[in-house]
């Protein structure tokens, strides 16, 4: 929205009456601007520049006025002023008239056929006896400089050049010349430069240097002479010194030249409508004659009037109100749109003055007409569209599933969208052209060179700016990554993706294994192979080796799961390690994607999910799985056997207290009932077979307990397995490999890295009284070092009669540092320590 | 924890006492370390009042180890004066005994004593004068006797300095008996337990109070975030008023969907390089319904419709160009051509609320992506009067009551409202919404009918966020650099209340 800015006085004077700041600012709000600032030319000086600079700058009060982008007539103090005199109804709106000079020889501009080349067209017109002073010369100069910014989209569409008429005569020819060959003194030197020295002059030059691109590659440059060659202009980029315009200039010659003809012909208009005003005759144009290459002549400035007929009952109808004809032609006629009843019906006919390009269609009359009701004298109402709401399936999905994730304990994250290659790719240990990203073009910073194909970097770095909050940190995000799709009409989609991380002083693989069971739970997702979900060794180089692994949801991969790389998270500047999961969600939407078809718009096909839907899902059969290989071993071996024997001989079930899908799986991984020897084992096997006609119905277990039978193939890499979380290759593995994983995975299942054992101690340091400087205590407590001590955060508690206690933290190497030996210290320093108590002590 | 023993001992003491007694004394008496009467002290007072104790505190003058043993032998340099005979001494003699050298320097200095060093065998020394006062030692029986105010601070100075004194702080309680005095004291518990409630034990006994004063334990959860609580709030307002939600999932536009379709001009700045994000891969979309965008290039480059278009030169390569979705009405201009499809028009309630992208300056405020909140009904003749009337149903479940419009401008929209609010704090009328009706030359080409009327409006969810969490800096509320703590802590947002 471009901004205006007046000499308030001058405004006032030009209105015939002073406001209030409050009842100009009422003023405006009505009319449709807005008064944006109130100051003066030494603040401007002052807040930009320093107080020293801003001495002698002038402290009038200027008004910065917010203007519409389509009100070029509002652009300057003229059209404000005669825009809002109007509007009140103490002026009529005047009329512009383009005249032939009294000579009866119109000024011409001749374009030639070079200019096609590089900016085919050209407008003109001549001001006649104007009568500048300085305030009218600045307000003509920042009018084309916000034209020149606004409509003309800084000079590419339409540059315009102001000549003192009487320094030069016509014809005027208006040509394209190769840069060398145009020689010329440029406006405010001193010398001639040719046009290439220009650019490279202007090179450095804070305002004009913006411009140079228009015509730089261009083979030739525009260029405006008169009938002795005398340069006028190189538009866009700068007016010869000669035909300077000065406060003492009496007959104007402008010229716009342009790649777009219509906005030349509505920036003369303006230039026109604005400051005839000043000429000798009031709002009267001197008409100039282009004659274009093939010989047509033009005559401009166009000035046109435009009529429009419309009905009353249109207005009333569009705008809620119910007003008489006469009425609403008088309120149309108070926006500069002369109106009047035609006397057939409610007809109205409506006349467009040239200062108004921006009416286009009658809903610009339209508005016309509320704004001068007042559009808050419109009286509100309700309309009576009856409709039943329904939710994107897709979010509500999402809506539901983010409460549930946050009462299972991790803290909702959001992330940006959009980031930078190296976050999506290199601290991912992947290379960028496996991720499906979508690049952007002209990114102002490295932060936003892609859209986002996975929403793990985001926890990653959220962690990093928080690594001051207490550990665990465990988030979540349910958000849409973009990946490139042919099938789209844009050739991209969006993803919505479920991610979790864990981060700890242990990698807690477990928690966010347990989010996922927990996750699949909500999802009303069995964990069992084939109709439900079961997760499966993989290699993915964001993850550290043998602690990733893939889920599969219905036999297709949804995402993965594991122990993130140490180089992974190091390249996020973390220090502990951590483990996370991203899995797609869409392939849950289930049967509620149906109504995606009703909402889905055009050319963006319908998104194929790649599962069926739950209730086409089939009826859950125990499939007999050939693996033999479970957390205990391998059950077709004697020390498999041996190993659930001896498991049982205390247990009742493999899982908790109750029969679960955990004894059905283990049991279908038995391959003959097991022999006498094993007396725990074969209670147990013919207990789960007694299950056999309703072990469909068991609850589902909550870790896996068989493992792959061979070493997981790769999953069908065709079309329709388009989840690619982390874009790892699904390479055939070697034997070898699937067998060391196999191993750690067991390893996870079995048994837990040994850690030196830790403890975290809040102590209850008393003082003597309320008098003892608890500053110099605390001072005290935290002197005491001792191998494997550490001290933490800590506070002042109020235990009563303005007495506190200290509480602090500390965390100690359970061989090194006992809390006796502690307790010792602490009461050493008598003058402070009254005594000391363990408030909470925990294993780490 | 002061045993019961020691407790109701010192209650007895007190007991005898009238008037009240020294905690220092009674553990003198009682002959236990004063640490444990005042643990004793301590307990008692979480009983209620059944003693009054009052903290005193006082400093007094104590001999050190050395200092005793002055005032029970002589000063150093007495001793050594002392010990030498009328006939000298060899100094190395002197330095053999164990205040010799302390002694010595100091005796020297008082001029008790004088050595002659070239005194056959050696350095010899001899007495100087016939008797000497040994000051330190009375000052310091002085201070023993308890009388170390007799002392000036400058003597006092001098002997801390010598180490031979002391200052020390006693603490003590002056114990007095409280209304509810008793000699005896039932232990208290500080627990229920299931043991005594079996076995109705609790009847008898007497629990500690608890302290009130404290927080207690912060419950271990996770959190949503503010931005999402807020999220969530509009889309239960919208879906109270009727408002089916558009897919809005859909980061990636062409500049078709984004901008022609909405008759915004190709050379509209909004499309510009400095306020768009431009894709360079996929750089191009490459499907569009054909004849919608003959009409959209007709109205554009020729007008029709009743209106005069923008009269240019229309390019298919400037609508293919792909980018980052500048507002959610590109989705809103999908469904509505979806819609003008439906062989016969209903009217629809639409909303969405998501984010989109701007290539702009960064500030406090502002960021290149954020989420718009936008709602649109389309049905026959719908009003400016409705608009308004929508929008001040709709802000009056924000809470916001005072509305008021000010004319503006925007390519597809006309008429054009801002949305401004009365904000009760600052005082003044404040931006908090746009909209407005599309316009004809948006609708008629996607071929709804003619006195179909499309009224919308849009605003950010950010910035009603800020507000009503009180935050200052967007980084803090959006993105990586979000404060935790500011998650955990935010509350339920009521946005009416």
């Amino acid at each position: 929205m471009p901004t205006v800015g007046v000499k308030r006085d001058f405004l006032f004077k030009a209105l015939g009456r002073t406001y209030t700041d409050e009842e100009f600012d009422e003023l405006c709000f009505e009319f449709g601007l807005e008064l944006d600032e109130i100051t003066s030319e030494r603040e401007i000086i002052s807040k930009e520049q320093g107080d020293s600079k801003a001495s002698d700058a002038s402290d009038v009060i200027l008004y910065k006025i917010d203007v519409p982008a389509n009100r070029y007539d509002l652009l300057c103090l003229e059209g404000l002023v005669r825009g809002l005199q109007v509007f009140k109804n103490k002026l009529e709106a005047p009329r512009y008239r383009r005249l032939s000079p009294d000579s009866g020889e119109s000024q011409r501009l001749i374009i030639t056929k070079e200019t096609a080349a590089v900016r085919p067209h050209a407008v003109a017109a001549v001001l006649r006896n104007i009568t500048f002073t300085q305030e009218r010369y600045d307000s003509f100069i920042e009018l084309q400089e916000k034209l020149h910014q606004n409509i003309c989209r800084k000079r590419s569409l339409v540059a315009i050049g102001t000549h003192d008429l009487d320094t030069i005569s016509g014809p005027f020819t208006y040509t394209a010349k190769a840069p060398g060959d145009i020689c010329f003194r440029p406006l405010n030197q001193t010398k001639e430069y040719t046009a290439t020295q220009l650019m490279s002059l202007y090179k450095t030059d804070s305002h004009l240097r913006h411009y140079l691109p228009i015509i730089e590659d261009k083979p030739v440059y525009p260029v405006i002479y008169d009938s002795n060659d005398i340069v006028l202009s190189m538009p866009p980029i700068i007016n010869g010194d000669h035909s300077k315009i000065s406060l003492k200039t009496k007959n104007v010659f402008i010229e716009c030249t342009a790649t777009d003809l219509t906005k030349a012909k509505i920036v003369l208009d303006m230039i026109v409508t604005m400051f005839s005003e000043y000429c000798a005759q009031p709002f009267t144009v001197e008409q100039a004659e282009v004659v274009y290459p093939d010989g047509k002549t033009c005559i401009y400035p166009e000035l046109a009037y435009r009529k429009e007929k419309l009905s009353g009952e249109f207005i009333n109808k569009k705008v809620g109100i119910r007003e008489s004809t006469e009425r609403i032609a008088q309120l149309l006629t108070r926006m500069c749109l002369l109106s009047q009843p035609t006397g057939v019906g409610d007809e109205i006919e409506v006349e467009i003055p040239p200062t108004r390009p921006d009416v286009i269609h009658a809903c610009d009359i339209m508005e016309d007409a509320a704004i001068a009701y007042g559009f808050n004298n419109i009286t509100r109402t309700t309309p009576h569209t009856y409709t039943v709401a329904n939710q994107f399936p897709l979010n509500k999905l999402t809506e539901l599933l983010r409460q549930d994730l946050a009462a299972a304990g991790f803290t909702e994250a959001l992330n940006f969208a959009l980031c930078s290659q190296e976050d999506i790719a290199d601290k991912l240990g992947k290379k960028i052209s496996e991720t499906r990203a979508i690049h952007i073009s002209n990114p102002k910073t490295a932060e936003f060179q892609v859209a986002r194909t996975t929403l793990l970097p985001g926890l990653l770095k959220t962690i990093a700016a928080n690594r001051k909050m207490p550990l665990p940190l465990k988030l979540f995000e349910i958000s849409d990554v973009v990946l490139k799709d042919e099938s789209k009409d844009v050739g991209a989609r969006n993803s919505r993706r479920f991610c979790a991380i864990y981060y700890n002083k242990t990698p807690g693989f477990e928690v966010i294994h347990g989010l996922l069971d927990r996750t699949m739970q909500l999802l009303e997702v069995k964990a069992a192979r084939g109709e439900g979900y079961h997760i499966q060794a993989a290699d993915d180089s964001t993850f550290f080796p043998g602690r990733c692994a893939e889920i599969f949801v219905r036999g297709t991969s949804v995402g993965r799961l594991g122990v993130l790389h140490p180089d992974v998270i190091g390249r996020f500047e973390l220090t502990m390690p951590c483990s996370a999961l991203e899995m797609d969600l869409e392939p849950f939407l289930g049967h509620t994607a149906e109504i995606l078809l009703t909402h889905d718009v055009p050319m963006q096909e319908t998104f194929k999910h790649p599962f069926p839907a739950l209730s086409q899902s089939q009826p859950a059969l125990p499939s007999r799985l050939p693996s033999t290989k479970t957390v205990l071993g391998d059950l077709s071996s004697h020390a498999g056997l041996k190993a659930l024997n001896d498991f049982l001989a205390d247990r009742s079930y493999i899982e908790g207290f109750t029969v679960s899908q955990a004894d059905a799986a283990v049991f279908d991984a038995i391959p003959s009932p097991p022999s006498q020897a094993f007396c725990h084992l074969r209670r147990w096997y013919s207990h789960i077979k007694s299950f056999h006609t309703e072990r469909a119905r068991l609850p589902s277990a909550r870790s896996q307990f068989v493992l792959p039978p061979t070493p997981p193939a790769s999953p069908n890499n065709n079309s329709e397995d388009d989840i690619d979380l982390f874009g790892s290759d699904d390479d055939e593995e070697s034997a070898e490999a699937a067998r060391i994983r196999e191993q750690r995975l067991s390893e996870y299942a079995s048994k837990k890295p040994a850690l030196v054992a830790k403890s975290s101690i809040l102590l209850d340091v008393k003082p003597w009284d309320n008098e003892t400087d608890m500053a110099k205590m605390e001072e005290c407590v935290r002197s005491v070092a001792m191998e494997g001590l550490l001290w933490g955060q800590s506070k002042l508690v109020p235990v009563g009669y303005g007495i506190k206690k200290l509480q602090i933290g500390c965390v100690v190497e359970d061989d090194k540092v006992g809390t006796d030996l502690l307790e010792e210290a602490i009461t050493g320093f008598e003058e402070y320590v009254q005594s000391v108590d363990v408030a909470a002590f925990n294993k780490i | 924890m002061a045993d019961t023993g020691v407790v109701e001992t010192f209650l007895q003491r007190i007991e005898k006492v009238d008037g009240g007694a020294d905690s220092q004394e009674v553990a003198a008496s009682l002959g236990v370390d004063h640490q444990v009467i005042v643990g004793a002290v301590k307990s008692l007072q979480t009983l209620g009042d059944v003693i009054s104790a009052e903290l005193r505190s006082s400093k007094h003058w104590e001999l050190t180890e050395e200092g005793t043993e002055i005032a029970e032998q002589g000063s150093h340099e007495a001793r050594v004066f002392n010990s030498i005979p009328l006939e000298g001494l060899p100094q190395a003699e002197l330095m053999k005994l164990s205040f010799g050298k302390i002694g010595f320097s100091k005796a020297m200095s008082n001029k008790w004593i004088r050595v002659d060093k070239s005194h056959d065998g050696g350095p010899r020394i001899f007495r100087t004068v016939e008797s000497i006062h040994d000051q330190v030692r009375e000052k310091l029986l002085l201070a023993k006797r308890g009388d170390a105010a007799r002392l000036d601070e400058k003597e006092k100075n001098e002997l801390k300095k010598r180490k031979l004194l002391a200052e020390v702080t006693v603490k003590s309680y002056w114990i007095t008996k409280g209304n509810s005095f008793s000699t005896t004291v039932t232990k208290q518990e500080t627990e229920l337990t299931p043991e005594m409630i079996a076995s109705g034990s609790w009847k008898e006994k007497k629990f500690k109070p608890y302290n009130f004063e404290a927080m207690g334990v912060a419950p271990d959860c996770g959190h949503l975030h503010p931005l999402m609580k807020v999220r969530t709030q509009f889309r239960q307002i919208f879906l109270e008023m009727g408002f089916s939600e558009m897919p809005t999932n859909n980061f990636i536009e062409s500049s078709f969907w984004n901008f022609d379709s909405l008759f915004q001009p190709q050379q509209h700045p909004a499309r510009d390089q400095h306020d768009t994000f431009f894709l360079s891969d996929p750089s191009l979309a490459h499907h569009f319904p054909m004849d919608y965008l003959e009409r959209v290039k007709k109205v554009h480059s020729e007008g029709g419709y009743g209106s005069q278009g923008y009269k240019y030169d229309w390019k298919m390569e400037e609508a293919q160009k792909n980018i980052l979705r500048t507002h959610t009405t590109a989705v809103s201009a999908r469904m509505l051509y979806k819609l003008a499809q439906q062989e016969k028009f209903t009217p629809v309630k639409y909303f969405s609320i998501d984010r989109v992208f701007r290539n702009e300056t960064l500030d406090a405020t502002h960021l290149a992506e954020f989420h718009q909140i936008e709602g649109v009904v389309a049905d026959y003749g719908l009003t400016l009067g409705d608009l308004m009337g929508v929008l001040h149903q709709f802000f009056t479940k924000l809470g916001i009551t005072k509305l008021r419009f000010k004319p503006a401008y925007n390519p597809y929209t006309e008429p054009s409202m801002e949305v401004f609010s009365y904000h009760e704090g600052l005082k003044k009328w404040v931006e908090v919404g746009n909209s407005g009706v599309f316009r004809p030359e948006m609708l008629l080409p996607m071929g709804l009918p003619e006195d179909v009327s499309v009224i919308a409006w849009g605003l950010s969810l950010e910035r009603p966020t800020m507000i009503k969490y009180g935050i200052n800096n967007i980084r803090e509320l959006v993105g990586h650099k979000v404060n935790l703590q500011m998650v955990y802590d935010s509350p339920i947002c009521r946005l009416d209340s």
